[in-house]
């Protein structure tokens, strides 16, 4: 997923990864609740990391239906497309 | 899959718990002998987590008016106050929450929950912004959960970051609403709302305070971190809750924005369920009467807490970043801290065991709460039965930063 030339997976798994207990992998179709030992606190911090990281606001009623990395990319790309 | 097996994860943890002694969720009290101690199990237990700051739920005067009204006024009012009325006790008890608070007016709830569900929901709406601090009780999540508006988290207790978060919505029409506590339920820290106070003046927003851990503790005269700050003019809406300092159960908000009371025919926690008992109802008015006219139980709290969290700081605990009637100090991991719990019982103390998700950073926490009712001897033996376990478990390190909410987060993470 590409736009204004940034890899967003690429980015979102590391800061992913950043936050995932004992070096679990980690890829694109990782599902984010339930399948890393996240709980939904962490969850939600993880959150802030990526408003923080891409400088957007990513309100937490626009993200429940997501899943996995993939989904959470194209929210984001979603969001920063509307924003900027 | 099997209906409940969703809960898996659940039914794990508390496998866990009871594999480490009881079962925190099935205590039972035979008997409470006074706001500070209980019998459990035929023993007399010292009640060290039960949030009643101003032990008022013994005291004479909220007795007798309780009684009185169970008598005159009957066990319920069996309906909610839109469909079966309000009794006069109702208005009378607004009318003191509200003159207590120096505002134009303010509205009960049934619980303390309903009246974050209650205000931050209908507040809120579709195209707004509400703006929560991280940390945030789960009843503000549900109802930022239940608002239609936009829900942005805040770095907990960060001025800074809040603001920066409000400055990405410039440009977009709503309104803000930043939401803070007076003092969080788990380790105890109490907000920086002069500084939060100062963002919302220069960013438009406005302001809800929860202070459901620090009515009747913090300020002169009892009416929470507000007064204590010096910025009850810029907090727009207050909320508190009966079920702690005031000894009973129940909720209201406070306001004195004008119209403030057409709330009462938009919001569903205050529409759709029962209105609080005339027995609950005239135990609060009594127990607001009384912390507004004696200021020694306040002064006798805050003397208790800082016994307690500095008696625990000398033995070496790793304790919350101020002296504040919740005094929490850190377990290594949930085995641990569900020992302790375990542990402090045999020894006759009831503590809170707090874990996550529950707790902020991921933290394993012995949460504490003093009341005003505890004797100096109590906290003082209170601290040396920690201290004893503690040794005995291990607990103790050398080294021992406060608590933050990040604590358990950076252990994690390393």
């Amino acid at each position: 997923m590409t736009y204004d030339g940034r890899n967003f997976e690429g980015e979102i798994l590391e800061l992913l990864m950043a936050r995932v207990p004992g070096g679990m992998p980690v890829s694109v179709d990782t599902q984010i609740v339930g399948g890393l030992g996240l709980d939904s606190v962490a969850i939600l911090d993880f959150i802030m990391d990526l408003e923080d990281h891409f400088d957007i606001s990513i309100p937490l009623d626009r993200i429940a239906e997501v899943q996995t990395v993939a989904e959470l990319s194209s929210a984001v790309e979603g969001l920063l497309r509307a924003t900027r | 899959m099997s209906l409940f097996q969703k809960f898996d994860p659940i039914r794990a943890g508390l496998d866990l718990l009871v594999a480490n002694g009881r079962n925190p969720f099935e205590l039972r009290f035979e008997k409470i002998l006074s706001p500070t101690e209980a019998l459990l199990d035929g023993r007399t237990i010292l009640l060290l987590g039960t949030n009643n700051y101003l032990g008022l739920t013994f005291d004479p005067a909220c007795i007798e008016a309780s009684s009185r009204a169970l008598h005159a006024a009957g066990t319920g009012t069996t309906g909610s106050r839109i469909a079966n009325g309000t009794y006069c006790d109702h208005a009378v008890l607004e009318r003191r929450i509200a003159e207590f608070y120096g505002r134009r007016s303010a509205i009960t709830f049934t619980t303390g929950y309903q009246a974050n569900l209650g205000l931050i929901a209908t507040l809120a709406g579709h195209g707004d912004h509400l703006l929560i601090d991280a940390d945030s009780h789960a009843s503000i999540y549900d109802a930022s959960k239940l608002s239609n508006a936009e829900v942005i988290r805040f770095r907990h207790n960060d001025p800074e970051d809040l603001a920066h978060r409000l400055r990405r919505l410039k440009g977009r029409p709503g309104n803000r609403f930043i939401v803070t506590e007076g003092i969080y339920s788990m380790l105890g820290d109490a907000a920086p709302l002069r500084e939060i106070a100062v963002v919302k003046r220069e960013m438009g927003a406005y302001l809800i305070v929860d202070e459901a851990h620090s009515l009747g503790i913090l300020g002169e005269n009892g009416r929470g971190l507000c007064e204590a700050a010096g910025v009850e003019a810029d907090v727009d809406f207050i909320v508190g809750t009966f079920s702690k300092s005031l000894g009973a159960v129940g909720g209201f908000a406070t306001s004195d924005l004008p119209g403030f009371d057409l709330m009462r025919l938009a919001c569903r926690a205050y529409m759709f369920t029962a209105s609080l008992p005339p027995a609950v109802v005239a135990s609060v008015i009594a127990s607001l009467r009384r912390i507004s006219t004696d200021g020694s139980l306040r002064a006798r709290v805050i003397s208790s807490c800082r016994r307690l969290y500095f008696g625990l700081d000398q033995a070496g605990f790793e304790v919350g970043p101020q002296p504040n009637p919740i005094v929490a100090v850190r377990m290594p991991d949930r085995e641990t801290a569900a020992q302790f719990w375990n542990r402090l019982l045999d020894e006759g103390v009831y503590a809170n065991l707090a874990l996550p998700p529950a707790t902020p950073g991921s933290l394993c926490l012995i949460r504490c709460s003093v009341s005003s009712a505890h004797t100096e001897a109590q906290i003082d033996r209170a601290v040396s039965i920690m201290t004893a376990v503690a040794t005995e478990l291990r607990v103790l390190g050398a080294a021992r930063p406060h608590l933050s909410p990040n604590a358990g987060a950076a252990q994690s993470a390393s």
